[in-house]
């Protein structure tokens, strides 16, 4: 097991005060920070190898191709992809599941198809499924969630009768963003490999978190970030399978991208270089690469039982509080390192703006939720999300910054 | 707590937050308008009754922060019994109160808001339900988001 007390001394930016307080970060779920082997690969790029990369034949340009097809290996394996060219460098989850939702569901969605998403999708894997439902005719369907609190999970018994032959796509989480519930996703893409659907799993929360297999999983399409792992901002990745890759059409076209073009027309190179018009995000794809080095010297499986601990710990102290109200999973069960909250006579911004006054940064809003949000008949939580260097006394800053904070506002 | 913190958190604020004054639907109601803080979620809707280019009642609902809630209710107590121009005019003097944390000898309840000055992030919280209001006051409501325009 990794020290995680040692692991600190790698995030720079942890060695703060806010307020006057030591920081205690715990917005993982929206970012996550960097180790500084990360920044050194940033800094080390742009000071000795930055180029623009492919067709140059010059030192600088080959190190700088090394460099970002190295990344595109390195992410493979990190992945467990079969092959590097089933790596499209993306800005991040959203830009990934756009490119799926525009050139799969363009050349694949007709009128009567289903798309079937869930209701816990966050507002990135949802509103592009609406868009191309839209333009081609389809329909969405939305696999319910469980509980007042959203505590059941997914409502696998409806997945039966959701999941019939005119669902051609079926998109999902891996991890709530909001609940913290995870999701079985190899089931899921079993099921729908039964009805021929393809699936598209949504991993920007699971990624940095826990090990990920696309093969094991037998995931058609997966999308993440690459700053919700450690990695620079500006960077992400769409796995595809090779075989639904070499025939989808580009989203994006332009330069680094054609084989011939004529004052008529243009020919397209193959899978992933067809993706990745214009000049790519060569920093930010080497420094990524870092990142899995990173994580995967401390062990992803590692990293998820840290998750674990912290959570049961949040979800234990947390439900001590007064009147607070936790969705997602019940304490005892199976939860990512999240948890969401809310009190029905403080809002959750004065909460974050209070916390923040203790040096603790939480998330208050919808989390890009609305939906859910409007379903368990909230307008917003709180949440606290948890990483590799967060520790159980950060936890207890967090509770004695809310037990402040309901003094202040309810006077418990 | 911080001086910033106690600043922002007037007992005005905190009154208004925990007794909202002029809360709920208005029946009689000709005017309506709905403001949304995407980023947050906070919500309000403004309901007036207009007597010719004068408020004769208003009434306020919605959710969100205490910020939000407390500027609504307080806003609704302001803006009673004036006219168009006049609340206008109100308006822009809570916004420079908001904004600079500046607050004229003159204005009194509206002046618990300067501390919102030193929470950039809240002052769209402040300014919700004065949109709102803004809104519904005109001949044809639309929705109003303080995000996309004005703050």
């Amino acid at each position: 097991m990794p020290s995680w007390k040692n692991v600190r001394a790698d995030f720079p930016i942890l060695h703060q005060q806010v307020h006057g307080k030591p920081l205690v970060y715990l917005d993982n779920g929206a970012t996550a920070q960097k180790p500084r082997a990360v920044i050194d690969a940033l800094v080390h790029y742009y000071e000795r190898d930055n180029s623009n990369v492919h067709r140059g034949l010059h030192a600088l340009s080959m190190r700088a191709t090394d460099g970002y097809e190295g990344a595109r290996a390195r992410i493979a394996k990190f992945i467990n992809a079969a092959d590097p060219a089933e790596i499209i460098f993306t800005r991040g989850t959203t830009e990934s599941i756009n490119l799926v939702a525009r050139s799969w569901g363009q050349a694949h969605l007709k009128p009567g198809d289903i798309v079937l998403a869930t209701e816990i999708e966050h507002h990135s894997n949802l509103v592009p499924w609406q868009q191309a439902a839209r333009a081609s005719g389809a329909t969405l369907k939305y696999l319910p969630v469980l509980g007042a609190d959203g505590e059941g999970g997914l409502d696998l018994a409806a997945l039966d009768h959701l999941l019939t032959p005119q669902v051609k796509l079926f998109a999902f989480t891996h991890i709530s963003n909001t609940l913290g519930t995870i999701i079985p996703a190899a089931e899921f893409c079993r099921r729908a490999r039964a009805v021929g659907a393809v699936t598209v799993i949504d991993a920007a929360q699971s990624i940095g978190h826990t090990p990920l297999d696309v093969q094991a999983l037998g995931a058609d399409f997966v999308a993440f970030s690459g700053h919700k792992m450690c990695g620079p901002t500006g960077i992400g990745v769409l796995y595809g399978r090779r075989a639904l890759l070499d025939k989808l059409a580009p989203d994006e076209t332009g330069g680094g991208m054609v084989v011939n073009v004529t004052y008529e027309g243009a020919t397209w190179k193959p899978t992933p270089e067809r993706f990745e018009a214009g000049t790519p995000n060569v920093a930010d794809a080497i420094a990524l690469g870092v990142a899995c080095d990173y994580l995967d010297a401390l062990g992803r499986e590692h990293i998820a039982a840290h998750d674990a601990v912290l959570a049961r710990v949040a979800m234990e102290k947390l439900s001590t509080l007064p009147g607070i109200r936790i969705i997602g999973p019940r304490v005892g069960a199976e939860r990512s390192g999240l948890v969401s909250f809310a009190f029905a006579d403080v809002h959750a911004h004065d909460i974050v703006t209070f916390a923040d006054e203790d040096g603790v940064a939480l998330r208050g809003g919808h989390h890009c939720n609305q939906p859910l949000m409007r379903k368990l008949g909230l307008t917003s939580t709180t949440r606290a999300s948890f990483y590799l260097y967060n520790t159980e006394e950060e936890i207890d800053r967090l509770v004695a910054a809310l037990r402040r904070t309901l003094t202040f506002f309810v006077g418990t | 707590m911080s001086a910033d913190l106690t600043e922002l958190y007037q007992q005005v604020i905190l009154d208004h937050n925990r007794r909202p004054r002029n809360r709920g639907k208005l029946p009689t109601a000709n005017r309506v308008a709905h403001g949304d803080n995407p980023s947050c979620g906070d919500q309000c809707s403004v309901y007036l009754r207009m007597d010719g280019d004068r408020i004769a009642e208003i009434s306020f609902d919605g959710s969100g922060c205490a910020i939000s809630q407390a500027s609504a209710s307080l806003m609704t107590t302001q803006a009673k019994g004036k006219t168009g121009p006049a609340v206008h005019a109100l308006y822009k003097n809570f916004h420079n109160i908001v904004t600079t944390g500046n607050a004229p000898e003159e204005i009194s309840d509206l002046a618990a808001f300067a501390g919102v000055h030193s929470f950039p992030a809240r002052i769209k919280c402040a300014t919700l339900g004065w949109h709102a209001a803004l809104e519904a006051m005109k001949s044809d409501p639309l929705p109003t988001t303080t995000e996309s325009h004005l703050d």
